[in-house]
């Protein structure tokens, strides 16, 4: 099983994709160009103090707004382990999924939680915080496959008889 | 004997795609009529097609890319998206291609590419616009687009669906876009998440496709993945078609299922406002402070049709906008542009004081002119009020109708219309 231990950073709810990576970035070329600005509207600190296996926890409808993929790219180019949040918005979710970001459902950690502290993640089973554990609800089985095959870049390449 | 069970107007046109019947809940894989690729996202789709092992669209009829995001450029860099998306129509024969006729979700409907029933997928979150003719749509990454490109397919889970029924008369001073703003409130920003929404009742049947198109272009900002209303004879007309047996059967049955419904007597509207910086926090225009306002913009795929444009129009008419306030108006194709020119509301717009621009995203986005900066603060017709949108992150955003939109810019500060 899966599992690790990481820093947190605590946001709110409604982080949208404008505050995630603002459309004035989204024209450069490569996603790590787009690194430094990320959560810039909210945090322009932030993407300078995430440190690769870091952990963003956050209030419901995480991701809402644009459907630009840039924003859950960005987040895991930025080292980010996984992102737990009350909800996740729909195309998001989806995007996340298809580029292998791990993402989480959990109704209570956010409201528990102080940033800075550390969790540990034990995929598909729980969360530990402070001697509390929080249950991971399991992913539907089309998007296990997705993930397990890499993201949906490698399926398809799968596919096409490429890998 | 089967037991025949109501059906939504979601459940009817993805059933009728899968050929066989669904419910919330299920996941199903649909063929794809058509997809909307946007300018600014078009170097990922086509470095995701290519890194995919694709070399040809699965059918270059059924794809439509529009440059509207960054045309004109007003960056150096942005010529890149126009020249790929240029270059990959050509190369996969894809005829509809839009360089500079408007904004992607007008041109989706007007230009005919999208039809009741049909089941379309779009690189931007406002694809649930063209639940406006009864079809089904909504947005997608790029990765995801890359996949359908090469294969017509995708996957999908079928909604559940929230009904919202209003009847009655509207008000003279509200328009649908006070409407779909007062039920995102009360729905809140995650309140339709994974659902579809569905209009219904006789306000909803007595507007103009144009006012719809408002109303299902917003649904995205209560999470909704879809929007849809019944396809009539309106609907018929704007898309140059005469329905067939399966158009006309796209509304909900008596019995079908719904997760809810929402009630709205058409009386109770008032003139409101989203305020910064979170489409949901709406409030009555009467009940806020007459702060000043710097700049106001009229256009959008939400609300820069010629309906919006003549709305504004006469209240503007013989008049002129406070002398401190910028008005910028921005047609959202370019037949709109056309038609408000030769009827004669960009004149009246004009000489009260308007700037008006090519049609594009514009502001909407906050990348083609009209930014704004610290402590200024802008009435906009547009969907989103998000944190930087238009400017810093220090700009005051609020979303309100093309006539309160109108009013503000005549009087300077926020006005009720």
């Amino acid at each position: 099983m899966d599992k690790f231990t990481g820093r947190v950073w605590l946001l709110g709810d409604d982080i949208d994709t404008d505050i995630i990576m603002p459309t004035e970035y989204l024209v450069f070329k490569k996603i790590d160009d787009m690194k430094p600005y990320a959560f810039s509207p909210l945090r322009p600190e932030l993407a300078g103090q995430i440190r690769p296996g870091d952990i963003i926890v956050a209030g419901s409808n995480f991701g809402c707004g644009s459907s630009r993929e840039q924003a859950p790219e960005v987040v895991k180019a930025l080292g980010i382990r996984c992102v737990i949040a009350k909800s996740f918005a729909r195309i998001f979710f989806r995007n996340a999924i298809n580029n292998g970001l791990l993402l989480i459902e959990n109704a209570d950690l956010a409201d528990d939680m102080t940033e800075g502290d550390e969790i540990t993640v034990t995929v598909n089973e729980k969360i530990e915080y402070k001697g509390k554990s929080y249950p991971i609800v399991s992913l539907p089985e089309n998007l296990v496959e997705i993930i397990s095959a890499g993201g949906l870049v490698k399926a398809m390449r799968r596919r096409n008889g490429l890998e | 004997m089967r037991c025949a069970m109501g059906k939504t107007i979601i459940e009817k046109i993805i059933g009728r795609n899968c050929g066989h019947d669904v419910k919330p809940g299920d996941i199903v894989t649909v063929d794809v009529d058509r997809v909307m690729l946007d300018d600014i996202m078009m170097p990922f789709i086509v470095s995701k097609f290519e890194e995919m092992g694709f070399r040809k669209v699965w059918d270059p009829d059924r794809v439509v890319i529009i440059c509207d995001h960054l045309v004109p450029a007003s960056q150096v860099d942005d010529t890149r998206a126009y020249h790929i998306s240029c270059d990959f129509a050509e190369q996969q024969g894809i005829k509809n291609l839009h360089r500079s006729d408007g904004i992607c979700h007008q041109l989706m409907t007007e230009a005919g590419h999208v039809k009741p029933g049909h089941v379309v997928f779009g690189t931007d979150s406002h694809t649930t616009t063209y639940g406006s003719v009864g079809a089904f749509s909504t947005g997608i990454g790029y990765t995801e687009m890359a996949a359908i490109l090469g294969t017509g397919t995708l996957w999908m889970r079928v909604p559940a669906t929230i009904r919202v029924n209003i009847t009655g008369k509207l008000p003279d001073n509200v328009m649908s876009k006070d409407v779909i703003l007062r039920i995102i409130g009360d729905l809140t920003a995650a309140g339709a998440t994974y659902k579809a929404l569905e209009f219904t009742g006789d306000t909803v049947e007595a507007m103009s496709i144009s006012s719809r198109t408002t109303m299902a272009n917003m649904a995205i900002e209560a999470g909704a993945k879809c929007a849809l209303f019944t396809p009539d004879e309106k609907t018929a007309e704007y898309c140059g078609i005469t329905l067939d047996d399966f158009q006309k059967s796209l509304s909900g049955d008596p019995d079908a299922v719904y997760e809810s419904v929402m009630e709205y007597r058409a009386e109770d509207f008032v003139p409101v406002m989203a305020l910064p910086s979170n489409v949901d926090n709406v409030k009555p225009v009467r009940s806020l402070e007459p702060k000043p306002i710097d700049q106001v913009f009229l256009g959008s795929c939400t609300n820069g049709r010629l309906e919006d444009l003549m709305a504004a129009a006469e209240i503007l008419k013989g008049k002129k906008i406070a002398p401190y306030v910028k008005l910028i108006v921005t047609p959202a194709s370019r037949r709109i542009y056309l038609e408000a020119l030769e009827n004669g509301t960009l004149s009246v717009l004009s000489e009260a004081g308007a700037m008006i621009t090519h049609p594009s995203c514009g502001l909407c986005c906050g990348r083609t002119g009209g930014i704004l900066t610290d402590g200024e603060r802008v009435v906009a017709t547009n969907n989103r009020n998000f944190l930087g949108r238009m400017g810093t992150s220090k700009v005051e955003i609020y979303l309100a109708s093309p006539k309160t939109a109108a009013a503000c810019a005549l009087t300077g500060h926020i006005t009720e219309p």
